[in-house]
């Protein structure tokens, strides 16, 4: 039994924790008995985790909640209070924060149990986990390919196996680029509807914690278990969050946009097919197709590096050895400890964005930058409402390639920022997102598809998600399907 | 717009980051094809847009309320690399005057 339970989807583990079939003790551990050892000293997923916190975790289970018993694994820059938090710096080696973020309280009290934290790039900046002070994780479909980023970890353990749900979190698509690299749903909610408290600000107006799962069902269940308002964060949306519980109805009567002009070139010939097999689908199961111009993602991509690294530089200010993590041994006076303690603990990405904003943010440049970029993302925020009132979401891709090769694009960041390209925008328009997986192609790599929606859009995301999750097969689309199809996983 | 390394030094004082000399050249063409890049945002007709500093929120911020969890000093300062009687240690700030 135990050696079956980590397919299930965290609708069905929770089901069979709540008739008493299964304990949460044994749905927490499945993922991690048996061949998911191997699988996870090659993908390197998993940056912290012991057995007897699972173990604590799974007894304090409430067996009735919405997600009893289900195994998250979440991405190392939210704080936990029973593992560290280290953003996978050096400059937070060791560190163990002294509270839970918000979404952890809710998703202990949903009955999941956190099994331990991902790996990511460091401070979330970067595209592939390969900056990471632990080292990268690989792709569980091609060891040699990268599991994107910078939420690699939480999306490579979904997609191998380990875990049913992982969160990470999404500036500029974090969640949703390797979500699409792995073959898994990865939702970047709108701006707001998850608390940010206890998750590491990296650039505070776009940072949102976001879901991956392998399954739309999924994705609705922990999406509705962790919104809503939070006092503790002053950005959070006051109002109720959008009810998800209808991710099951299918797009009867929707209307989707075809933004064709951004796949035009540039995008390799698998992604467009999958996107036209996506529309296909969701035009059987009662869809319009809108074709319409987009302004290309170049303009997000520059007014985005401008505007993350500008708050970037200014929310990292305050790691300087002083209240947590790294200090340097070797400091006569305090202007030294900061300055040493910074260089000896930042990574090379993580000190490029921040010297990157700083300029921007500096005496004499700030016009010419910060301010210019502010102004195209207003310019770009009224795209997309243009755009949502012709159509109800639009259907593009989520990146330009398939997965890459470790080492293709570290020597090159302005290539790596590239690899961004469709998913920054939504980040500065505050919309949602949802990266829906297309199966395998010739090469064995997941590909994908990206959905985007007006704010408050989820629910109609999720719809369409779990239609193109049944191909466009409305017979199928019922949660109750008897036998829930397998993930195309090579555990 | 190119940054050399005089500027790349200028920049990474204010930044309170050292980067090694050997290394200033590196960094300085890296930023300055990012910043090449975003010179493309000058193609975009930006007249009439007010900045966005954050998503629009639906509400103005909230009111603040008082809190009912505490982190208290010994909380608040074990994480810290050096402390003594929940005080943070840094190294002097001003020269000692009267050794």
């Amino acid at each position: 039994m135990t050696n079956s339970l980590w397919k299930l989807s965290a609708i069905a583990l929770a089901a069979r924790v709540h008739r008493g079939e299964v304990s949460p003790e044994t749905a927490v551990e499945a993922g991690w008995e048996g061949p998911a050892r191997e699988w996870e000293s090659d993908v390197h997923a998993v940056v912290h985790s012991n057995r007897e916190a699972r173990f604590a975790g799974a007894q304090a289970v409430d067996r009735q909640g919405p997600l009893a018993g289900v195994p998250v694994l979440v991405k190392d820059n939210l704080c936990t209070i029973d593992y560290p938090t280290t953003c996978c710096s050096r400059i937070l080696a060791g560190y163990r924060a002294p509270y839970d973020a918000t979404v952890i309280t809710r998703l202990r009290a949903s009955g999941a149990v956190v099994v331990g934290k991902g790996n990511m790039d460091e401070f979330a900046m970067g595209s592939s986990t390969e900056h990471s002070c632990y080292g990268p994780t690989r792709n569980p479909f091609d060891l040699a390919r990268v599991p994107g980023g910078s939420s690699g970890g939480p999306a490579a353990a979904v997609a191998y196996g380990l875990v049913p749900v992982s969160l990470g979190s999404d500036t500029g698509g974090s969640v949703r680029q390797p979500a699409a690299f792995c073959g898994v749903f990865g939702l970047k909610p709108t701006y707001g509807r998850l608390s940010r408290y206890g998750l590491v600000a990296f650039g505070s107006s776009l940072d949102q914690v976001g879901v991956f799962a392998r399954h739309a069902g999924d994705v609705a269940l922990t999406f509705a278990a962790l919104a809503g308002p939070d006092p503790y964060d002053a950005t959070s949306r006051p109002s109720p969050a959008p009810d998800v519980s209808a991710w099951d109805t299918g797009v009867q009567g929707l209307r989707f946009g075809w933004p064709a002009n951004l796949w035009a070139a540039g995008v390799d010939p698998v992604l467009v097919e999958a996107l036209e097999r996506s529309a296909a689908a969701l035009e059987r199961a009662g869809a319009t197709r809108v074709p319409f111009e987009f302004l290309p993602g170049e303009y997000g991509v520059a007014a985005y590096y401008l505007v993350a690294t500008a708050e970037a530089s200014s929310n990292l200010a305050r790691f300087d050895g002083v209240r947590y993590g790294h200090r340097s041994a070797d400091a006569a006076d305090v202007r030294a400890l900061y300055t040493n303690t910074r260089s000896e603990g930042f990574g090379p990405e993580v000190q490029r964005r921040i010297l990157l904003g700083t300029y921007a943010l500096s005496s004499g440049y700030y016009d010419a930058y910060y301010h210019k970029a502010q102004q195209a993302r207003t310019r770009i925020r009224h795209a997309y409402a243009q755009a949502f009132t012709r159509c109800d979401f639009m259907l593009l891709p989520a990146t330009p390639s398939l997965a890459f090769r470790l080492g293709e694009k570290t020597a090159n960041p302005l290539a790596m920022y590239l690899s961004d390209i469709f998913t920054i925008g939504a980040n500065l328009a505050g919309i949602p997102g949802l990266t829906v997986p297309t199966g395998l192609s010739e090469l064995g790599l997941p590909s994908a598809v990206q959905l985007l929606g007006p704010e408050d859009s989820e629910p109609v995301l999720l719809r369409a998600g779990r239609t193109l999750e049944v191909n466009g097969d409305l017979t199928r689309l019922s949660r109750d399907h008897p036998v829930e199809f397998e993930w195309p996983t090579r555990r | 717009m190119s940054i050399d390394e005089q500027e790349v030094a200028r920049i990474a004082e204010l930044a309170r980051l050292e980067i090694p000399a050997g290394d200033k050249a590196k960094v300085a063409a890296q930023l300055s094809s990012v910043l090449e890049f975003v010179a493309t945002l000058g193609q975009l007709d930006l007249s009439g847009c007010e900045p966005t500093a954050f998503a629009p929120a639906e509400a103005p911020l909230r009111a603040d309320e008082p809190d009912s969890r505490r982190l208290t000093p010994e909380l608040a300062t074990a994480a810290a690399p050096e402390c003594e009687a929940h005080f943070f240690l840094v190294p002097p700030i001003v020269e000692n005057v009267n050794p």
